[in-house]
């Protein structure tokens, strides 16, 4: 009795806030609405016994998607008013093409029911075990037989955060810092060209690494440490 | 009538389903509404598979319920980011100016 007129009252406004998403004259009310349907849906599927699928809508559309759709709704700069435009001339359409779908699926609904041996036709029949919760034994069998329908739906969200991070990403030039390659070897002082003369020794060129605990004079410490120390070994030729 | 079977969820959710359909047709400029409206049309498809997960005692509806669920947030995301490169690009978000590509 309690849980009847409970289903009730969820369809109700379910349906009720379904609506006025469809027909919101403003997308911020819009997304509201589709909040307060995803919330009822969630309690819908709780008395259907799908406790995990209702508090993951509740997370995951409600915490998630429904808060994506309005930061754009309220980020894009929209003149909604001439999107509204053309809503009469479209109302007709649409109110012909979904009466059709909801006769169909009442017609298909009011004449069906189950085949009697129906049951012997599902292959692998996962029956509910009342002794296990909901969320564990959807775990058992998600980490079990569809394991791999688990990591493709994985790699599907990894490849829609991707996605979505390459399409909306706008790279400005300033605000990264990137290597370039061609303008670093450019730089005067990097790359000394010497000129080697054939059979001398490396010592009478000066390209001799210095015995480090010695110290060498200080004018020519300081000369050498202020302007270009570590380009001693290059650089000694021309000293 | 006061007991909840198979029949009322299924009732609901081809309510559910054709006022999504509905919408797609109501708002053919606002592609954010028709986004709206196409999560209205998933959330009636995991109503039926709940539906039926619970009229038939078998789990393997709510599993399937789940991986819509999952294709319907990636979808999202996609779908906004690409309503958010068009408008930087167009400055409107009209279905209907969307014929760069003259198909």
């Amino acid at each position: 009795m309690i849980a009847a007129l409970a289903f009730y009252v969820f369809a109700a406004i379910l349906i009720a806030s379904a609506v006025m998403v469809v027909t919101s004259r403003n997308p911020v009310h819009s997304v509201l609405f589709l909040i307060l349907a995803f919330f009822n849906a969630a309690a819908l599927f709780l008395m259907a016994g799908a406790e995990f699928l209702a508090l993951i809508l509740v997370i995951v559309y409600v915490g998630a998607v429904a808060v994506l759709f309005l930061f754009i709704v309220m980020m894009l700069d929209i003149d909604f008013v001439q999107l509204r435009q053309g809503l009469q001339r479209y109302a007709p359409i649409g109110a012909v093409i979904g009466a059709i779908l909801f006769l169909e699926l009442l017609f298909v609904f009011g004449s069906w029911q189950f085949a009697p041996d129906v049951a012997m036709l599902r292959l692998n029949a996962v029956p509910i075990d009342p002794a296990l919760s909901n969320t564990e034994a959807l775990g058992r069998l998600v980490y079990t037989d569809y394991i791999l329908l688990f990591q493709i739906a994985g790699l599907i969200l990894l490849v829609a955060m991707i996605g979505a991070i390459v399409l909306t990403l706008r790279d400005k030039p300033a605000n990264s810092k990137r290597q370039d390659i061609a303008v670093q070897l450019a730089r005067a002082e990097a790359v000394a060209l010497t000129k080697v003369p054939a059979r001398t020794g490396l010592d009478k060129l000066g390209i001799v690494r210095r015995k480090l605990p010695e110290p060498p004079k200080p004018k020519k410490v300081a000369h050498e440490a202020h302007g270009h120390g570590h380009h001693d070994q290059e650089e000694g030729g021309h000293h | 009538m006061l007991s909840i079977g198979l029949g009322h969820y299924l009732t609901v959710s081809a309510i559910l389903f054709v006022l999504g359909v509905f919408g797609i047709f109501l708002n053919r400029k606002n592609i954010i509404v028709i986004l709206m409206s196409l999560e209205l049309i998933l959330l009636a498809v995991n109503l039926n598979m709940v539906a039926f997960s619970a009229a038939l005692q078998d789990l393997t509806g709510q599993i399937f319920a789940l991986f819509v669920l999952t294709v319907a947030a990636a979808e999202a995301a996609i779908g906004l980011a690409i309503v958010v490169i068009y408008f930087r690009n167009r400055g409107s978000i009209e279905v209907e100016d969307v014929s760069t590509l003259k198909g």
